[in-house]
């Protein structure tokens, strides 16, 4: 009887604990100070974010570069550099009123001739993804220092979701203006507005940041260094946040076989928010212009014969979700019904045999992003051996993976590319013809072309009425599923580890990207 | 007494033999034993040794067989162990000769070659190699080759420099033999024993090479090698010790063998010193 008595009784009081502490937790304010240790892996090729695109840059450069807006869980726009912004009924006319005294961390004022600095020539000349997107606009101009006005030639509904620091960082008019950007100095010690500055990279050890004490934000950011740590072992990333000498590890930065037990720790937080804006999707470039990899049948061969299932369930502890095709199932405008490529080896192997598959050796190039990537390789290859496609496997660095994916020196290739909340921003970048172009790992990299599939996303992009839209892109679904342009893996799970004592470190839908300017550590 | 009698004469030799022999056949029936690709993910991840039955040494982070990967994996250390040593010894051999056998200056610049590889320490050296020309079993076999052929080369050397002072040499020489009579026929079947015995050594270092190199992921990403099972069970060692345990207890078992039977090798064809060390 006793039981009876004392269970809700030891219920109740843990009920009161629980509120104490959360209403001592609601009282309590950002404490400023403190040192943060993060992971990154692997180290990033650079930290010129308008320059460099890859997943660890991305990672640490919002912390010194800022775009126009932020984005919350939701995707709403929410302030950044500009603190306001309207956009005309006929959506035509985006205007952005900027912040009031930001200043670059060498002191220089930031201004509207910054802002058309960066989006009508540093991006537009070097970054493919910004270029598509800024193909829209017929003008950018500053009518006064701090306001800025965008006219578009078409209604471009997906624009509001462009200005995020990794699509449209701003970069500094004075240092870059009429430089050669790729072989300015200023790469090497990034200068932004951000609410940290760049101190030292260590390469192969550390890259520290610094406060920004004149940060626009009064008080913020809490936090006086953050150090990035690379670590290239696994094993030893875990150790380091088990013994507390890392607080934050990033998605990636565990064997994901580890995340269970690094999650029970004692003082430590696990979350999966903050993946909403990028929602990153691994797929596999398959090379359609020459080799097998140029049939359809032997890339649709391919999408039988990989065991996805398997992969998620082993390799990613059962995070992420298998997709049905080239749109992520969180899209609003991704086609549920469209038909799913099951595992089936047999279909591949008749697929194969129907095109008179000689055999001939494809080369399989990873993602050097550590151990999961490295073992996906292998599971990939052994699939496409079981159905009796030769592979050779190529090792390198993420250089050496960056240049010979640019080059198009690939037959199949691993990646992962985010989605950017639209199809638009996200998706369309792959597959029109339009984003072929050598130099870069990020665009239409295998070369797929297709009048009916860029007229449709063409249609798309610029259309007003919501039911038009998804009706095009569901057909857009349909003809690439049929076409496997290139093979869709896995929508990846993205949990970031982190002390519990750490707070508001993830507080919109870019996650850590967005830099660590609300995060603050309780002592 | 026989050759063998006096192998036999030391016991840890021949159990080194037995080893060996053991390590041997189970590369040679790798195909047989584990027709399939030993990559194959066959069953459940993570399976302890002996916890279903047909699969002995369990399974690994993909759920490949372990001891499929065991047995192929023995054929890729011994032939790369193999092929690299009779590499290194085909360039230390023949420059040993003739830097020993000539003297002069041909000795000085011969010498001061094989100096600079010595004074680069050799797996760093192999690393950038292998780095440079990206791995594959054929560069990797390369690498190791070019960082162990010097101590072929001195020793070699050493016993030309020793035996042409020969009366038999100069025997022969007197008779009317040219240089390459006299090096190949005469002078360098005396001096095989003991590069034989640093050859038996040198399979032994090229096979910790190769698992090195595959440990730090530099082996050829296409062939299963016990260096490769290491380092791919490195990250999961509290969860899986047995994954780097049981890989690492073979290049320990098939080194040690083979440091054993270097050591009877040398006792047979050096009965003289063998009976002093006894």
């Amino acid at each position: 009887m006793s039981v009876f008595v004392s269970l809700p009784g030891r219920l109740a009081a843990t009920a009161l604990a629980l509120c104490i502490s959360a209403a001592v937790h609601a009282q309590s304010a950002p404490q400023s100070g403190g040192v943060i240790n993060v992971a990154i892996q692997p180290e990033p090729p650079g930290l010129m974010i308008g320059l460099v695109q890859n997943a660890p840059t991305q990672r640490i450069s919002g912390n010194i570069y800022e775009g126009l807006l932020r984005y919350d869980a939701q995707l709403q726009p929410m302030p950044q550099l500009a603190s306001a912004w309207e956009i005309s009924d006929d959506g035509l006319t985006y205007t952005f009123h900027l912040r009031e005294g930001v200043q670059w961390h060498d002191g220089e004022p930031f201004s509207a001739d910054d802002v058309v600095f960066s989006t009508d020539v540093f991006m537009r000349e070097t970054n493919p993804r910004s270029r598509a997107i800024l193909d829209h606009v017929a003008s950018i101009e500053a009518p006064d220092a701090n306001t800025v006005v965008f006219t578009l030639k078409q209604p471009f509904p997906a624009f509001i979701q462009a200005f995020e620091v990794g699509t449209l960082p701003m970069v500094p008019r004075h240092v870059y203006a009429d430089t050669d950007f790729y072989d300015n100095p200023a790469n090497n010690t990034p200068i932004g507005t951000g609410p940290f500055k760049f101190a030292r990279w260590d390469r192969g050890s550390v890259i520290e940041l610094v406060k920004n004490e004149d940060y626009y934000e009064a008080g913020k950011p809490y936090l006086d260094r953050i150090y990035w740590h690379v670590i290239p072992d696994a094993a030893s990333r875990a150790a380091a946040f088990e013994n507390g000498t890392l607080q934050v590890m990033p998605a990636g930065s565990v064997e994901n076989f580890d995340l269970a037990r690094l999650e029970a720790l004692d003082g430590s937080c696990m979350t999966e928010a903050g993946n909403e804006y990028f929602n990153p999707f691994a797929m596999l470039w398959l090379n359609n212009r020459e080799g097998p990899t140029a049939d359809k049948r032997f890339r649709q061969a391919v999408m039988y014969a990989l065991d996805r299932e398997f992969v998620r369930n082993v390799l990613w502890n059962g995070l992420g979700k298998v997709p049905n095709g080239p749109f992520s199932s969180t899209l609003a405008a991704h086609d549920a019904d469209l038909e799913q490529y099951d595992y089936d080896p047999d279909k591949a192997r008749e697929l194969l045999e129907e095109m008179g598959y000689d055999g001939a050796p494809v080369r399989l190039l990873p993602l050097p992003y550590g151990e999961t990537w490295t073992r996906w390789a292998e599971a990939v290859r052994q699939n496409l051996e079981d159905v009796g496609i030769r592979v050779t496997t190529e090792s390198t660095d993420v250089a050496g993976w960056n240049q010979k994916i640019s080059d198009w020196s690939y037959d199949i290739a691993f990646t992962y590319l985010f989605q950017y909340g639209d199809p638009s921003l996200g998706i369309a970048r792959t597959y029109v013809s339009s984003n072929i172009a050598k130099g870069s790992p990020w665009n239409n990299v295998e070369g797929y072309a297709n009048p009916e599939v860029d007229a449709l996303f063409a249609r798309a992009a610029v259309e007003n009425d919501e039911a038009a839209r998804l009706a095009d892109f569901a057909e857009v679904q349909r003809i690439l599923r049929e076409d496997v342009p290139l093979a869709w893996l896995l929508e990846m799970g993205q949990p970031t580890l982190y002390r519990c004592n750490v707070h508001d470190l993830i507080t919109t839908g870019i996650g850590l990207n967005d830099g660590f300017k609300n995060a603050w550590i309780e002592r | 007494m026989s050759f063998f009698a006096r192998f036999a004469q030391n016991r840890g030799a021949l159990f080194g033999l037995l080893i060996l022999v053991m390590v041997v056949a189970l590369a040679l029936l790798a195909p047989l034993l584990y027709p399939e690709s030993p990559w194959r993910m066959v069953q459940r991840p993570f399976l302890a040794p002996g916890e279903l039955s047909g699969f002995p040494l369990g399974t690994d982070t993909m759920g490949r067989d372990v001891a499929a990967g065991l047995a192929h994996g023995a054929w890729v250390s011994l032939l790369i162990g193999l092929i690299s040593t009779l590499v290194a010894l085909a360039i230390g051999v023949p420059l040993g000769a003739l830097a020993g056998y000539f003297g002069g200056w041909i000795d000085d610049a011969l010498m001061r070659i094989t100096e600079l590889f010595q004074t680069i320490p050799s797996f760093a050296l192999a690393i950038v190699l292998v780095a440079i020309m990206s791995p594959s079993v054929g560069s990797v076999v390369a690498a190791i080759s070019i960082v162990s052929w010097p101590p072929v080369a001195r020793l070699v050397r050493g016993e030309f420099l020793s035996l042409k002072q020969r009366e038999y040499v100069e025997a022969a020489r007197l008779a009317g033999l040219g240089h390459w009579d006299l090096i190949v026929r005469q002078i360098l079947p005396n001096a095989l024993s003991p590069v034989i015995v640093l050859a038996s050594l040198m399979i032994a270092t090229a096979i910790l090479l190769e698992s090195s190199l595959s440990f730090l992921g530099l082996g050829d990403p296409d062939v299963m090698s016990w260096g490769y099972m290491i380092g791919a069970a490195r990250t999961v060692m509290r969860q899986a010790w047995w994954l780097s345990v049981i890989p690492g207890v073979m290049i320990l078992l098939t080194v040690l063998a083979l440091n054993l039977v270097g050591e009877g090798l040398d006792d047979a064809l050096n009965p003289q010193l063998a009976r002093q060390r006894h």
